[in-house]
This record gives C-alpha cells, sequence and structure tokens, in this order.
C-alpha cells in the first residue's frame, strides 16, 4: 500500500512537475510562499465534514432554525480554520541547517533554524519516518533537531523535507516540500578491529626535549637550578631570583598516522583503520598527525584536530 | 531564541491532560445542557462516569477495560429502553447520544479518539436545541462549542502552552470571525417545505386556555409568565380596560365547571349579529398552543385567514396551532352584539344544572323579587356584592364543595377570575338573564421599545356576559368589581404579593423589556420558514426566491467572503524593522551591478566590499555605511529623523555605471 503511493507519487511528480514545482535543490535561507504551500482537508476533516451534512439536513428536516445556525456557525469556523492552516506556513523561513558528526550507518542529527515575524504553533516536520512538531514565537528562531540516516562517508545531500501542519482543528492538512541545497559530511566507519598504528619511536632526547614544557609556579632559587629557567622579568620585581618550576608531565605518545604505510590495503580500508586510529588515538588523548593524499595535518590533539582530520578522511575521493 | 523541545511521534501516542481535560470540559457542557430532560438519575450516573473517569486518567492514562465498558454500553441501551420504550425519537434519542458520548471518553486515549468524542460532541450539543430554541439557550450551546474547538486545538502536538482560559479565546476568535459567512449560509440555505422524513414530536407545549373551566384550574396558567402572544396595533393601542382577548364561549355547565362547545356539538351556525362602532386592526403572533382558538380583540369583525368565526364571534383556526402563528385581524371595541336573541339561546343562557347551588338560587330569586324587570338593577346588585361582601382575590383559594358556587358566595369568599365569573353567570342566570363564561387574556405588558402588547400565560382571565334586553350581550368582568386593578394594571399587580421573589416589580420590569430581544429572535430567526425565505429577496424586486437562486446566491457570496478571507491570509504585514527593509532596498540595487551579499557577510565587510566595486559611488556609499552603523549600533532604537533621512538617501543611491 505504502509502496504503490510512493509509486504514485513519484510518476505523479514527474507527470505534473507542478506539484512539487519546488522539487530542486535550492539555497537557503527559503521562505515559504503562497505558491508552494499546498492545503487539502486530512481525512478527520472529510469524516467532520459529513457530520456537519448530517446535522444540516437535521436542522432543516425538523425546521430548527437555532440548530441549522449552530451548523452554519461550525461550517463556517471549519472553513476558516482552512485558512489559519494556510497562514501556520506562509512566511515561515528555514533560515539555516546545521548539521551534527556522526559516521557511516549512523544517524546524523540536523538543526533547523526556522524564523519567523509571527507566532506559529504546531508545526511538523517529516524527514523519512521521523517526524517532529514544534512552535515559534513571534520574532524568534526555533532550533529543530532531527535525524538523518546515513549510508556511507562523504558529502550526503539533504533530501527534500515535508513541512506540514494541521493547526488549528486538524480539519486541513496544509504542507509545503523543502529542499535545502546543502550536504552533510558523513565520517568514515571504522574497522570493527584491526592492528595497531605503528608505534613510533621513543626518543628519548625529544622526549626530554618536551618534558615538563608546561609552567606550573615560580619558586625560589636553588643552587644547581639551570640558569635558562631563571624566570628574569619576574626575578627583577623582587630581591631574590625566582626560578619557573616546570611540571614533568606523563610522557604523551605522538603518533604519526600515514596513509602511506598501508599500501597493502585499498582504499575504504585504509580509510577505515586511520579512522580507528583516530578514535584510539582521541581515546587515550595523544596527539597525531595525520598524512593523506593531497592533505597534511600537522600533529595536535584535541576534539577539534579529530574532527578536523576525520573530515580529511570523510572527503577522501 | 527559543529552543522547543521538539517531540518525536510514536505510534498512536497518548492525549495530553490540557486535551483531555477540555474534553471532559467539553462533554460536562453537554451533559449539563441536557441534563433539565434527561431522566434525573440518568445525569446523575453519566456525570459519575465523567467525574470517575477524569479523575482515574488523573491518576493514570489508560483505557477502562473492555470488561467494564461493554456492561455499561449495554445498561446504557437497556435504561434508555426502559425509560423511554425505545431508542428513537427526540427524548430517547438525545438521551442516548449524551450516554455514548460519555462512555466514549472511557476510552479515549488517542489523538482520533479525542477527535472523534469532539466533534460528536457538536452534534450532541446541537440536538440539546431541540428541545429549547430560545435565544439564551441558543447563544449557551453556541458557547458549548468553545470547549470543543479547544479540545481539537489541544490536540495538535508541539505548541506553546497557554492557560485553560485562553485557551477557549482563539475559538471564540475564529467563530467571530467565520460569523457573518455563518449568518449568510443561514440566511441562504434553502430550507425545506416538507420535512424528508418523519415530523417533529410536538414539544411539552404550554397548553395555554383550555376548553373547560373549572374552579382552580387556571391557577397553573396564572402563575405561568411565558409568553403567551404578542400585539402590534396599527395606530393607539386600545386604552388598557378595554385589552380584553376573546378565545372561548361557554355556555355549558355541569355545576362544576364550564364547558366550551364547538362547532360540532352546536352545529354550524352564522356568527352572532355583530353593529360595530369604528374597528382597529392588529396583528398577533402566538406561540404554539396545538389547539385551534385564535384569541382576538373583544369583539372581531372577521376571521383572520384560514381561520372561521364561530356563532359566539369567537375565532377557530382550521388548524391546530403547532407552530408560531402570526395573523392579523380587525375588531371593534363599541359594539352591540346579537340584539335579538332567538328563543334557542335564550334557554341555552338560563340552562342550569337541577339540584346545585340552592343558596344562590335563593339569593337570585329573592333580586328579581326585589328589582322587578330591571335586569341591569340586578347585575349592579351583583356587582355590588362583590364589591362589598368581604370578597377577596387571592391565587390559592379554598377548595369548594359540590355546591361550588354556594360555597364560594356564602363560606369561602376568596379566589380569582374563574371563581367570580363562574359566580357570576350562574347567579344572573338564576335571576333569569341570559349569560355565558368567557376566557381568553385580559392586560398585557406593552412594551415602548418595540411597540407591542406582550400577553403572557398569566395575562389568562374569565369574565362573563350578560344579555340585556336593547344592548345585547355586554361584557361583565366581576372580578373587576373585587380587584380593580386586575383590570386596570394587569394579573401580577392584582396577585399582590403571593407570587414569588422572581417576579418582583423591577425584575418584571427588565423581563418585559427584554422580552423585545426574544420576539425579535422569535420572529427573526426562529420563524424564518421556506415561506419567509421565499420573499428574502423582494426589497431587490425579486418576488419569488427559488431554491435555484438561492443556491447560486449561496455560492457567490460564500466566495467573496473566502476572498475576504484569502486576502486576510495572504496579508504580510510589514516588519517591525525599517532599517533592515532599507538595507535590503540598497542590496538589492548593489545586486543588479554583480555585488551580491554572502550569506554570512556582516554589512560593514559587504558594503566596503562594494565600495572597492563600484569605485565611481565609493564616497557615497562609504557615508551609507557609517549612517547604517550608526544607525544600527549606536542606538537602541533608531531616530525616526535619521532613520527617514538614510532611507531616503538610499532611495536615491543610483548605481552609474563607469567606464573602465
Amino acid at each position: 500500500m505504502r509502496d504503490s503511493l510512493q509509486r504514485f507519487q513519484r510518476w505523479a511528480e514527474k507527470r505534473l512537475p507542478a506539484l512539487t514545482r519546488y522539487r530542486r535543490p535550492e539555497s537557503l535561507p527559503i521562505e515559504l510562499h503562497r505558491r508552494r504551500i499546498y492545503i487539502v482537508p486530512s481525512g478527520f476533516g472529510i469524516g467532520f465534514s459529513v457530520l456537519l451534512l448530517v446535522m444540516l439536513v437535521g436542522a432543516l428536516n425538523y425546521a430548527n432554525n437555532a440548530a441549522l445556525l449552530l451548523t452554519c456557525l461550525l461550517g463556517a469556523t471549519s472553513a476558516a480554520s482552512m485558512l489559519v492552516a494556510f497562514r501556520s506556513l506562509d512566511g515561515l523561513r528555514l533560515s539555516h541547517v546545521r548539521a551534527g558528526h556522526a559516521i557511516a550507518g549512523q544517524p546524523i542529527e540536523l538543526t533547523l533554524a526556522f524564523d519567523s515575524s509571527r507566532q506559529r504553533n504546531a508545526i511538523r516536520l517529516d524527514l523519512g519516518g521521523d517526524i517532529v512538531a514544534f512552535a515559534i514565537d513571534a520574532n524568534t528562531t526555533a532550533q529543530v533537531k532531527l535525524t538523518l540516516p546515513t549510508a556511507q562517508r562523504g558529502w550526503q545531500p539533504l533530501p527534500r523535507l515535508r513541512l506540514w501542519s494541521t493547526w488549528p482543528l486538524g480539519l486541513f492538512r496544509a504542507w509545503s516540500w523543502l529542499h535545502p541545497d546543502q550536504s552533510v559530511l558523513v565520517w568514515p566507519r571504522p574497522e570493527v578491529v584491526g592492528p595497531s598504528p605503528h608505534a613510533p619511536a621513543d626518543d628519548a632526547r625529544h622526549m626530554h626535549l618536551h618534558r615538563g614544557d608546561e609552567l606550573a609556579a615560580l619558586r625560589d632559587y636553588r643552587a644547581g637550578d639551570p640558569q635558562r629557567h631563571i624566570a628574569w622579568k619576574a626575578s627583577a620585581r623582587h630581591d631574590h631570583l625566582l626560578v619557573k618550576d616546570f611540571e614533568q608531565p606523563q610522557s604523551r605518545p605522538q603518533w604519526q598516522l600515514d596513509w602511506r604505510q598501508l599500501n597493502a590495503l585499498d582504499n575504504e580500508a585504509r580509510i577505515a583503520r586511520l579512522a580507528r586510529w583516530l578514535n584510539e588515538a582521541q581515546a587515550q588523548r595523544c596527539s597525531y598527525s595525520l598524512w593523506l593524499p593531497g592533505d597534511e595535518i600537522a600533529s595536535s590533539s584535541g576534539p577539534l584536530h579529530y574532527a578536523r582530520c576525520m573530515n580529511a578522511l570523510a572527503q577522501l575521493p | 531564541m527559543t529552543s522547543p523541545a521538539p517531540r518525536r511521534k510514536a505510534i498512536e501516542p497518548p492525549i495530553d491532560p490540557r486535551a483531555f481535560d477540555l474534553l471532559s470540559l467539553t462533554l460536562a457542557v453537554v451533559l449539563g445542557l441536557h441534563a433539565p430532560h434527561l431522566p434525573w438519575w440518568l445525569s446523575i450516573a453519566l456525570a459519575l462516569t465523567l467525574g470517575g473517569r477524569w479523575w482515574q486518567r488523573r491518576q493514570r492514562a489508560g483505557r477502562v477495560p473492555r470488561w467494564l465498558k461493554l456492561p455499561l454500553l449495554a445498561l446504557l441501551t437497556l435504561a434508555v429502553i426502559v425509560e423511554y420504550g425505545n431508542i428513537f425519537g427526540r427524548e430517547p434519542g438525545s438521551a442516548l447520544v449524551v450516554g455514548l458520548l460519555i462512555l466514549k471518553l472511557l476510552e479515549t486515549e488517542t489523538t482520533r479518539d479525542a477527535r472523534v468524542a469532539s466533534s460528536f460532541a457538536c452534534f450532541g450539543l446541537m440536538t440539546a436545541l431541540l428541545f429549547d430554541q430560545g435565544l439564551i439557550a441558543t447563544v449557551v450551546v453556541a458557547l458549548g462549542l468553545l470547549p470543543a474547538l479547544a479540545s481539537l486545538r489541544a490536540l495538535e502536538p508541539g505548541q506553546s502552552p497557554v492557560s485553560l482560559a485562553r485557551g477557549l479565546l482563539p475559538g471564540l476568535a475564529l467563530s467571530a470571525a467565520a460569523l457573518p459567512l455563518a449568518l449568510l449560509a443561514f440566511l441562504l440555505v434553502p430550507r425545506l417545505s416538507s420535512p424528508l422524513w418523519g415530523a417533529p414530536s410536538p414539544g411539552p407545549a404550554r397548553t395555554g386556555l383550555s376548553d373547560n373551566m373549572s374552579p382552580g384550574n387556571f391557577t397553573d396558567l396564572l402563575t405561568d409568565d411565558h409568553p403567551a402572544m404578542r400585539v402590534s396595533f396599527d395606530g393607539a393601542p386600545p386604552p388598557a380596560d378595554l385589552r380584553y382577548f376573546r378565545a372561548y364561549v361557554m355556555w355549558n355547565f355541569d355545576g362544576r365547571s364550564w364547558r366550551y362547545a364547538d362547532a360540532r356539538y352546536a352545529g354550524p351556525r352564522e356568527p352572532a349579529t355583530l353593529e360595530a362602532d369604528g374597528s382597529i386592526r392588529y396583528q398577533i403572533s402566538l406561540q404554539p398552543t396545538h389547539q385551534r382558538v385564535l384569541p382576538t380583540l373583544d369583539v372581531p369583525l372577521q376571521a383572520p385567514a384560514q381561520a372561521s368565526l364561530q356563532a359566539d364571534r369567537e375565532v377557530l383556526a382550521d388548524k391546530p396551532v403547532n407552530d408560531e402563528l402570526s395573523y392579523s385581524a380587525r375588531s371593534a371595541l363599541r359594539y352591540r352584539l346579537q340584539s335579538t336573541l332567538d328563543e334557542r339561546s335564550r334557554r341555552r343562557g338560563l340552562r342550569l344544572p337541577a339540584g346545585f347551588n340552592p343558596r344562590t338560587l335563593a339569593l337570585a330569586a329573592q333580586w328579581r323579587q326585589r328589582y322587578g324587570s330591571d335586569d341591569a338593577a340586578i347585575v349592579q346588585a351583583a356587582l355590588t356584592l362583590f364589591h362589598n361582601g368581604g370578597f377577596r382575590y387571592t391565587l390559592a383559594p379554598a377548595p369548594l364543595g359540590r355546591d361550588s358556587v354556594d360555597d364560594f358566595l356564602f363560606d369561602t369568599h376568596e379566589g380569582f377570575c374563574e371563581h367570580y365569573s363562574s359566580a357570576f353567570t350562574v347567579l344572573m342566570r338564576a335571576a333569569g338573564i341570559p349569560s355565558r363564561v368567557v376566557t381568553g387574556y385580559q392586560g398585557g405588558y406593552w412594551n415602548k421599545f418595540g411597540n407591542y402588547l406582550l400577553v403572557r400565560y398569566s395575562d389568562a382571565h374569565a369574565w362573563s356576559e350578560v344579555w340585556l334586553a336593547g344592548r345585547g350581550w355586554v361584557r361583565i368582568d366581576p372580578t373587576g368589581a373585587v380587584r380593580p386593578e386586575r383590570v386596570s394594571l394587569g394579573a401580577a399587580a392584582a396577585a399582590g404579593d403571593q407570587l414569588s421573589w422572581y417576579r418582583n416589580d423591577w425584575l418584571q420590569g427588565l423581563r418585559n423589556r427584554w422580552d423585545v430581544v426574544n420576539r425579535w429572535w422569535d420572529q427573526g430567526v426562529i420563524g424564518f420558514d421556506a415561506l419567509r425565505q421565499r420573499g428574502l429577496l423582494t426589497p431587490f424586486g425579486i418576488r419569488d426566491t427559488d431554491t435555484a437562486t438561492l443556491g447560486i446566491l449561496l455560492a457567490i457570496s460564500s466566495v467573496l467572503f473566502i476572498t475576504i478571507g484569502l486576502a486576510w491570509a495572504l496579508f504580510r504585514r510589514r516588519s517591525h524593522d525599517p532599517l533592515r527593509d532599507a538595507l535590503r532596498d540598497l542590496e538589492r540595487r548593489l545586486a543588479r551591478m554583480g555585488v551580491v551579499r554572502g550569506v554570512t557577510e556582516g554589512p560593514h565587510h559587504y558594503l566596503s566590499r562594494a565600495a572597492r566595486a563600484l569605485p565611481g559611488q565609493r564616497d557615497e556609499l562609504a557615508r551609507l555605511m557609517s549612517c547604517y552603523l550608526e544607525l544600527r549600533y549606536a542606538h537602541d532604537e533608531p531616530p525616526p529623523e535619521s532613520l527617514r533621512m538614510f532611507q531616503r538617501a538610499v532611495q536615491d543611491f543610483r548605481v552609474v555605471n563607469v567606464v573602465k
């Protein structure tokens, strides 16, 4: 049933492009305009109109004018609700879309920012099977979060989103298609198991150089302190010498992750392995550098660095 | 920036408590509107069910189990059948509707259920109007739509929370906006000239005057202050003491009650002769009585359409009056009715049942002896007796025995119009003067605002007519001898403080004035039938508006209203930020020259870039930029004077093509 409906929809879109005239992606911001808002009675609306018809015939049959007046009032109110349904979408603006991070196969979180000059209620956004309902206050921005399933690494264009509402009475369903011209970057899926990265040789001198290079405090000079540790500027303000005291941090390994080391593997396997190594490096909080064809990322650490490396991996051809 | 918590749609999510509260409120309103005509035990049982379900769902969301629901359904059907005998018809049908509605609440958990219940509640509200379509009832029922609309709104997911009372307001605004279209549809929806099925069963009608009169059976009528009829006169209304409306003329007395014999028993006869001196025209709109009699001002000259004048100049319609009826008639206030009395009528006018009221007969014989053949003197003697004999006007008289007139005249000395007219007529007959009892209405309230006379059921009255040689039938109101204000001021004044508190003066005055609204409602809305609808366009030269014309008119005017509505829907308010609008204007102008503002580009960067790209306007652009930056960032609210200058500068900005 659902499949045939979707087939019909595809056929209709091909035959009658005007049905979804904004099928092509368009750049943000997208402001909804009357020409792209469609409205039909909902199933409940059809049932309700049958009820109105029964009430009308009953009132006419019993020549009961008060009941007829009530029926007319209810009917006119439902007709007016159609305009309200239209207005709840008209003029709504999708200003930007922000994507979170996700590896291929996991859903990626999207944040859509809608803004509006007046208050709107009960607007719903469909993406695949996911429906989110939200409200916007006048002259504010609503951040709507929803998730998009992903399949493979790389740039994934945003699908067409349906924005709809049955506000205020549920009798009419107004909808519009949004197809932002924007893609989200999906990170590669790391391999599940594999060898550890080739640990670079621990150069003792190198370690020494880097040992204790974080300034912890100033202390009084003791005989034997190296001269270059004396804090000359600080000492000038005191009557005795002060020495920079350096902490001795845990030695942090530095990983050099290199595309060229993985000659034996095909491209995707190399990417998966590098992704796993990046994860491990990030988990162990060590600093790492990454060499990729056409991109070389210097050694560093932290989430931003991690994201940069993953992005570079994701964008490999 | 707001960050609403988006809600994910699960499969058939339960409705939230606010929507359920509103739905319960809707059903409570429906039940409240139907309670007056439901059996009391059913109302209480349904109210308890409603309250119990509401309480149960407050504790824990979930349906009422099926083993409880199905027996309740069976019980409801059984109760309706036991009470009414069947499930069809107005009363049993509405009882069933209300009951089913409340049972529906037991299983209402999802949006779909709640929507069905809400719309069914609208139907339940409409059925309440089958019982009472007065103005107040209609307004109350229409207000009952508000919680129904509010609960439909509350079912929509993802909305800003509002208080319960504020939740009702948007529905009111929506209905108010829809009211013009509703009124138009009401005017133009073609009425049926005959019902498609069944006939509506007549409501619990007020019987009004009945065709017989025995002591005490007026009491209900005299305490019922619903409107009986409304009379508007061509010209000045008659003076208060001549506002007698004739309904039944009763000849037959069986010792206890007076009985009206219509033409079926008395045989068709010509109306009694009438010599009239001047006449008065008037229109009466009569509330349904389910009887044939049409009260007319004493004494009618001719019968209205579809009615006939009977022998004693009472008017009977061809069919019982089952709907409100308007008729116009002409009456004479000064008249001589039936100046010659035939022998048969004389005998009827003197007939008394044998063996009743011996003391009355003796008194009459005594008067006859004293005054000889002077009938007028005997009438005067009787009125004097009522006036001076210690008689009291009361709506709660002592009960009378077998010789009711004897008991009244010589023992209890208290009663109201029917006691007096009955006793007086018996006295006259015993004295040999042909006489009869006439019932109808007397008095009424003159409504200044509407220029009409409002006659209530409590204005029902009974008086006597005696036949005097040379003068014909003369109206004698013996009650007036006891309580003159009954005639001059009306029933309520005569009853004094015996009436309940709510009929005291100022409230009564208010009710009388309010009646003008009721009359407008009854005539303009309730009485707007197929016939009136056909004459709707008479002012525009169309004598007979048929169904097709009405349909076309309805379509045209609906389109008109929808156009107005669309204009509203498409209207977009200008943004509150004129400065941004002006900058957008500038951006449009610059974009034509190929300097398009980037999505993430700030105004400073953009305008600097534009100045570099368009060296011809570098100075002007630099000025505009500094002006914009000052207006935007130096003030909370841009000063209107500078803002106007900036707008003008943007408008004057022309892109000059520079030949490179």
